[in-house]
């Protein structure tokens, strides 16, 4: 059943090959979300302006396998930068994608990279 | 090292090994799990919720990574075939063997299949397990595939069954409950309360059959319908049966302990079988003759096994309580003690309102001292307060009636408070948590919340049916030691809803940003970014397009999320009215975008499944056309629903659609802390069902007469009168003063019902303030509804009339593709979402 999710998997900085140019900052909302598409996935892309940092998580819902984290809403659990689902409010860390309200398994999270102002992701 | 093989890990074995790794001796023992299901133990009593997501993973007792850490070897998918009782061990269906030390046997129950002929065929399911439930669900799926008005049977109107028969209508299906007793719940209730139960459940669609038995199981390969007699026969396309349940004693046969005529694995009070190192607990046991089918017992069982194993003399109590409360959604029904007075030892006192759909009956001893037993049905709000009372032995009132009537006659709460009962009372039974315990939990270390007190005591976290009595004894506690009981927003936010509403007013605060850096700290939430942003609506009427980021999804898209992650589209029919024109375009644009259509309740039209791509060029159509946001999506006004009033009927004293339309316009846009309804109906035949809502006016003689703080939905509640006989413009102006007073005092996502629940002397203090302006403060609340009223707007207008708004509403940033993972399947002449996957 897991086929979709099984594309998903975290990618460290140290392990990018390629850094996919994604789209222009403006693009993006500041303290919000959009969604990336690279290949055949589908990336959530954050501009946590009030952390000071973008983050990447994958754009699938792993309790409902529907393509919305994207449209969720950030915000942080106990100084941890979190998007919460816009289903049924699940909420994962962007920093390790651990669910922190639940357990269900981690998102897949992959590293964001600034440079002439565009946003790239960087994958495997 | 001693050995413990534990058989079956269902909820009952789980719960051993639970209460074994509490006690510090676990440690001298190895302890192997078999468990013949896929997958580790899950909650069998909230299965139904599997039904509505799907989600095993929510369900599970405890990961898999939990019996590792505590070292226990739990082997999954692997049923145990033989007990060798000579030498102690046991073999598996893979032929492994293990010795043991001691035996634990949980291999609970069975569902039980009546011998009908037929009963193999395809289409007949039993509702057990989660695989059960899997099969069961594609089944429906296929029918709802092949034919428009498919139908589903359960057999059995006991609690399982009516668990399921609402499940299986919740699922599209038309559903009924067949069974062979003349009433519904024959262990739990008597007549009067199954008829009145009936009555609730045939509003809700379910058909109920009593006195039937099935003599066959009608159809060739897959059934098609169950015969009752030479000239009855109903016909259905699948069948869930819901019969009862048979402990799976099997093992304990082959191997000659000693069972049941009617089978269960014999055990004494200490839940030793005949074989001294040979346990038996949970559904599989039979203890006094008895086989428990509920999880409480099952779980005391657990903790005297362990005790035992390891030396302890313990013992299950002589009494084992079997009371009952069923967890259907909006109906209420429930059962204690002697419900059904078959010891003869009580007097009944019973209300029945049939208007309401209520029945209470309690059973008091023949001195009028002692409460013996009780049904409740349509009201269980006394359940948790009347079952202490009864388990715990403890005086009642003087008049007994009091017990569920409430006191009359005075402003008095009515019976008890939960901080009355005696320290011994078990609240939770699931966990048997005592009431001493929680409120030590409190004071003595030092626990402030209820979520801390959970995690400390584990109460509510098996069937959850005690959470209210814990909340309140928490809050009463911490009442108790001088600790103001404050509810806060969330971390970011340390106030109330309605101190943060003052705060942001006084500041004024305009964004979340400023709103952080004026009283709150660190980032933010889903919690309090949304109440920030409906505060700040509530204050300025600024819509969601201000500041999309800090809003609720629905909000940040003016639309309505579904479960594939399309969207609905509602545009405002104020009062319902709607011309032939209108009509026609609105079927226009249905067809155009291929939108799942439908009337709501609500008296307007719905769209579902738009893309989100689609969703502003289908609004650029709507307002071209005069259409204006519905604001389904919002915590906002929602529709004034209306009859047609003097307008048109004959029987009608005022214009209810005139004036339902007025209201509509006058508050649409308005966003509040949860959604609001209305209602005008143009008599006391009361056809718009105003009294539902959240305000209801209703045309009398000399004028409207007011209601508030009604609602449907899951806790349906009758709005109360606010006002007698009075003028349209006398209306308007409490309505302001209303709304305004409740979307400053709220808490977030409290509905007008629980406001006014919570609101210190009720709907008599709303009054005085509100009709006699009490608190001086009527002419600030007029003028903050006159602001918001001149400022709105309609936010999909902005949207569609700006160039940079719509950018939102694009699925990739990066490309115009759509989401290619949103799939629809046919159902009936439209479409549906594909099932979760
Ligand atoms: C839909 C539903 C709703 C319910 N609602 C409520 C409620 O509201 N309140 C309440 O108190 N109770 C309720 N119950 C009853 C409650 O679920 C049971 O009392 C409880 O699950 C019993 O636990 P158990 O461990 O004895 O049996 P089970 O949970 O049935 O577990 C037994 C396990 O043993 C396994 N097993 C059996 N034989 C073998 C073998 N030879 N080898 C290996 N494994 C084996 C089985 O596969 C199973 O997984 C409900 C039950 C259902 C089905």
């Amino acid at each position: 059943m897991d086929t979709l999710q099984s594309k998903y998997k975290t990618v460290k900085v140290d392990e990018v090959k390629e850094w996919f140019k994604a789209a222009p900052i403006s693009a993006f909302s500041v303290n919000g979300g959009a969604c990336v598409k690279y290949k055949d996935l589908q990336i959530a892309v954050f501009n946590f302006e009030r952390f000071n940092n973008w983050y990447a998580c994958q754009n699938l819902s792993p309790a409902k396998n529907e393509m919305v984290l994207s449209r969720g809403m950030l915000g942080d659990h106990k100084g941890v930068p979190k998007i919460a689902c816009p289903l049924l409010k699940n909420t994962f860390s962007l920093e390790t994608g651990e669910n922190l309200n639940g357990d269900l398994e981690p998102i897949a999270i992959y590293p964001v990279k600034i440079k002439d102002g565009f946003v790239y992701i960087g994958t495997h | 090292m001693k050995t413990i093989l534990v058989i079956g890990n269902g909820m009952v074995g789980y719960k051993f090994c639970e209460k074994l790794m509490a006690k510090s001796e676990s440690d001298n023992y190895k302890v192997i799990v078999f468990g013949e299901e896929p997958r580790p133990a899950y909650d069998r009593v909230h299965l139904s919720e599997y039904f509505a997501d799907q989600n095993a993973e929510r369900l599970s007792m405890a990961p898999r990574s939990w019996y590792e850490e505590n070292n226990i070897e739990l082997i999954t998918n692997e049923r145990v075939t033989d007990v060798h009782r000579a030498s102690k061990t046991i073999t598996t269906i893979n032929d492994k063997e293990y010795i043991y030390d001691y035996l634990v046997l949980a291999t609970g129950s069975s569902a039980f299949v009546p011998p009908i002929p037929g009963v193999e065929k395809e289409g007949v399911f039993v509702y057990r397990t989660i695989e059960d439930l899997d099969a069961t669900m594609a089944y429906v799926a296929k029918i709802k595939s092949q034919k428009p008005d498919g139908k589903a049977a359960i057999l059995g109107g006991g609690l399982l069954g009516l668990e399921a028969g609402k499940a299986i209508i919740d699922m599209g299906l038309e559903t009924s409950v067949v069974e062979f007793a003349p009433r519904l719940m024959p262990r739990q209730l008597d007549n009067e309360a199954s008829q009145v139960l009936q009555n609730k459940l045939e509003a809700l669609g379910i058909d109920i059959l009593l006195n039937k038995g099935t003599q066959n199981i009608e159809g060739d390969k897959a059934i098609t319908g169950m015969k009752f007699s030479e000239n009855e026969t109903l016909p259905v396309d699948m069948l869930l049966v819901s019969a009862g349940i048979r402990p799976r004693d099997e093992l304990a046969k082959t191997c000659g302990l000693e069972v049941g005529t009617r089978g269960g694995i014999l055990v004494t009070n200490n839940m030793k079988t005949s074989d001294d190192s040979i346990y038996a607990i949970g559904e599989c046991a039979l203890l006094n003759q008895m086989i428990y089918g509920l999880v409480a017992p099952g779980y005391d069982m657990a903790g005297v096994a362990v005790d035992n194993i390891l030396g302890d003399e313990a013992l299950m109590p002589s009494a084992i309580d079997m009371s009952t409360k069923l967890k259907l959604s909006g109906i209420d029904v429930a059962s204690f003690g002697d419900a059904l007075n078959e010891a003869k030892e009580s007097e009944s006192i019973v209300y029945e309102n049939k208007f309401q759909g209520i029945y209470k009956k309690i059973n008091v001893s023949k001195d009028g001292k002692k409460l013996l037993g009780g049904i409740l049905v349509g009201d269980a709000s006394d359940y948790n307060m009347l079952h202490q009372i009864f388990l715990n032995g403890m005086a009642i009132p003087e008049n007994p009636e009091d017990l569920i009537l409430g006191a009359r006659g005075g402003e008095e709460a009515s019976f008890g408070s939960a901080l009355d009962l005696p320290d011994s009372a078990v609240v939770c039974s699931c966990e048997a948590v005592t009431k001493g315990q929680i409120c030590c939990s409190v004071t003595e270390d030092g626990n402030e919340d209820l979520a801390s007190v959970v995690a400390a005591t584990k109460a509510t976290t098996g069937c959850g049916g005690c959470k209210p009595m814990v909340t309140d004894l928490v809050t009463e506690t911490l009442k108790s030691m001088g600790k103001v009981v404050k509810d806060v927003i969330c971390d970011h936010f340390q106030y109330s809803r309605q101190e943060l509403y003052s705060i942001l007013k006084v500041k004024k605060v305009t964004s979340f940003d400023e709103a952080l850096d004026a009283c709150g700290e660190g980032k933010g939430c889903e919690l309090c970014q949304p109440a920030v942003s409906s505060i700040l609506a509530s204050l300025y009427n600024h819509t969601p397009n201000k500041e999309d980021v800090s809003q609720d999804s629905n909000d940040k898209f003016l639309a309505n999320i579904q479960r594939n992650g399309t969207y609905s589209v509602v545009p405002r029919i104020a009062g319902g009215e709607v011309t032939p024109e209108q009509l026609i375009v609105l079927g226009q644009i249905g067809k155009k975008y291929n939108l799942y259509t439908k009337i709501t309740g609500g008296a307007r039209i719905d769209f579902f499944g738009a893309e989100l791509n689609d969703l502003p060029a289908i609004w650029t159509e709507l307002i071209a056309e005069g259409f204006e946001s519905g604001h389904a999506y919002g915590k906002s006004l929602r529709t004034v629903k209306s009859c047609v009033g003097s307008t048109w009927c004959r029987y009608g004293m005022d214009e209810s659609i005139t004036f339902a339309i007025e209201l509509e316009n006058r508050y649409k846009g308005l966003r509040s802390p949860h959604k609001i309804k209305g209602g005008v109906s143009g008599c006391i035949r009361e056809c718009a069902e105003a009294r539902g809502k959240d305000f209801g006016i209703i045309a009398v003689e000399g004028g409207w007469n007011l209601y508030v703080c009604g609602n449907g939905g899951a806790t349906p509640r009758h709005a109360e009168l606010l006002a007698e006989q009075i003028d349209n413009e006398t209306v308007v102006k409490y309505l302001d003063r209303f709304l305004i007073y409740y979307i400053e005092t709220a808490a977030p996502l409290m509905r007008t019902a629980a406001w006014l629940d919570k609101l210190e002397g009720g709907i008599e203090q709303l009054k005085k303030v509100v009709v006699e302006d009490s608190l001086g403060i009527n002419a600030e609340l007029e003028a903050q509804m006159d602001l918001l009223v001149d400022a709105y707007e309609c936010e999909w207008k902005q949207v569609v009339e700006s160039d940079t708004m719509k950018d939102r509403f694009s699925h990739f940033v990066n490309s115009d593709d759509r989401d290619d993972n949103i799939a629809f399947v046919p159902m009936r002449d439209q479409k549906m979402p594909e099932l979760w996957k």
